[in-house]
């Protein structure tokens, strides 16, 4: 089973960066469903309009983790107008490759960063990120 | 590090004493079957003594078996044999919910021929109810499919129950045993079948060899057409060192079956069962807890993705399968999975490990030990799993 991914997405998975909640969050996007088996919810803390940190939860597969952490690593540090540049190719590019089957996970991640800024924008200016909409429906809230 | 096979029920190992009966039909005793010359004879008797070994497994004579080149064919050649030999007569097929790929597949395929399908749900346990056999019934029925045993979830179908309602509205009965033959008691007449699909890689066997037991005076058109071989139901050049192979591993199945040695995974299959739900919160079982495969267990684990737990378990040198999607390269999870009623995210979240001739307690203790660490820190990472 390790075959299929790469050895950095490997190491993602096994070793995920900026994993858990985060207190108090400027922003949250929750993106993903059960039906196709990744969830991906992540908080971003903005200063100054720099993201000064990033953090993921995510309920999927190997990929879907490796992906999440690879983009809270990509925009920290960065003002929102360049993380915003971030895309899911840039994401699995930078896990060094994706199986082809496996590429949704990256967008799903783009996605969830994108809907954070969305919340933080909408929180912040009353504004959502303009154009904005993520590929998949949010997730509703569940039971537990 | 010593690696842990617990997934038997997608392949096992080569028998030693297979490989070796193997050996000589490769460059020693290479004939064609069908040649006249010793050479060809020779390799002519091999497969001949193999039919008589396969047919031995599930109580019947061999000229009732054709060999195929697995268990998709054996489905493939059951349904589609049957269905387009009867047309006239019908058109109309009955599954179930669980059925393998083989057989659901070639039902959309029948069903672009103008075939009509009717795919039986089954209960919590996934046990099909054969008064739903009944009640589906028509006039139009030709033929009736239900797998033996369920390859994800281990559930065993009351198969000799169906049969007789079958039998009364003279309709045919296919059984996929591809899961059973070699593992639990099967006969022929005792389950009423009239065809019963075989491969010979799940009991020991190699691959790219299986069977199809077809109850003589059954109509049914040929599944590949060229030569005579398999009395003109299966053409092209046998697949001889595979079929020998087969039918060693059939006899050296049915000494297992017989001495009682297959049922010796119970207690392991009982223990692992049990040790996972019980070190693991928020775990539920999947298929019937007694109806079931001596070899199957399959759990499914809240808040918690299959493949990211396959991933971690093949880290510790653990090998078991998932109906995750997310394993499959599909979009939608096991179809047995969902049609036992499991919301998307149990289904997601299921793992199976199948048992086999190897399998040892030290291993069964191994994976109970690592797997709920695994799971505990698959689950600090997950939204779902939040207090």
């Amino acid at each position: 089973m390790a075959a299929p991914y790469s050895e950095k997405v490997m190491d993602h998975f096994m070793h995920p960066r900026n994993v858990g909640e985060m207190e108090n969050p400027d922003g949250v996007g929750k993106v993903g469903n059960p039906i196709c088996g990744d969830i991906m919810e992540m908080y971003i803390k903005v200063k100054d309009n720099i993201i000064v940190d990033a953090k993921f939860k995510t309920f999927g597969c190997g990929a879907a983790i490796a992906t999440s952490s690879m983009a809270t690593e990509l925009v920290k540090g960065k003002t929102i107008e360049e993380a915003l540049k971030l895309t899911n190719k840039a994401v699995a590019e930078a896990l060094g490759g994706l199986p082809a089957i496996k590429m949704h996970c990256s967008v799903l991640a783009e996605d969830a960063f994108k809907a954070a800024v969305n919340d933080y924008l909408i929180k912040t200016t009353g504004q959502g990120l303009p154009g904005f909409k993520p590929h998949e429906e949010p997730l509703e809230e569940h039971e537990h | 590090m010593k690696r842990i096979y617990l997934d038997y029920a997608a392949t096992t190992p080569t028998h030693p004493k297979v490989v070796e009966a193997m050996q000589p039909y490769f460059s020693e005793r290479f004939g064609n079957p069908s040649s006249i010359h010793s050479f060809g004879q020779e390799a002519k008797a091999a497969i001949e003594k193999a039919r008589e070994k396969v047919a031995g497994l599930i109580g019947t004579r061999p000229e009732e078996i054709i060999f195929t080149s697995g268990g998709t064919e054996a489905d493939n050649f059951a349904l589609e044999g049957i269905a387009f030999a009867n047309e006239k007569k019908g058109n109309h097929i009955i599954i179930s919910s669980i059925e393998h790929h083989a057989v659901t597949e070639c039902c959309e395929f029948l069903k672009k021929r103008g075939f009509q399908i009717t795919c039986l749900p089954v209960n919590k346990d996934g046990l099909v109810d054969p008064e739903e056999v009944r009640k589906a019934i028509i006039d139009k029925t030709i033929l009736v499919s239900i797998m033996h045993a369920n390859n994800e979830i281990g559930t065993i179908e009351p198969i000799a129950e169906i049969s007789k309602i079958v039998k009364e509205k003279g309709i045919y009965f296919h059984a996929d045993a591809v899961q059973t033959a070699g593992h639990l008691p099967v006969n022929v007449d005792k389950l009423g079948v009239g065809l019963l699909s075989m491969s010979a890689h799940k009991l020991y066997g190699p691959k790219g060899v299986g069977a199809l037991y077809i109850r003589k005076g059954t109509r049914m058109v040929s599944f590949l057409h060229g030569g005579g071989q398999e009395n003109n139901r299966r053409a092209s050049t046998e697949n001889v060192p595979g079929i020998v192979g087969f039918g060693v591993a059939a006899e050296l199945a049915l000494e297992d079956v017989n001495n009682g040695e297959s049922r010796k995974l119970i207690p392991l299959r009982d223990k692992l069962i049990k040790g996972i739900l019980e070190k693991i919160p928020d775990s539920q079982l999947n298929g019937h807890p007694a109806l079931r495969l001596p070899n199957n267990v399959n759990v499914s684990i809240k808040y918690v993705e299959g493949e990211a737990m396959l991933l971690n378990l093949d880290l510790e040198g653990i090998a078991a399968s998932t109906g995750s999607a997310c394993s499959s390269g599909s979009l939608e999870p096991s179809r047995a999975l969902m049609a036992i009623g499991l919301s998307h995210e149990l289904a997601h979240g299921s793992l199976r490990f199948t048992l086999g001739r190897l399998t040892t307690e030290e291993e069964i203790d191994k994976v109970l030990m690592v797997l709920p660490k695994i799971v505990e820190k698959l689950r600090a990472m997950s939204p779902l799993s939040r207090k």
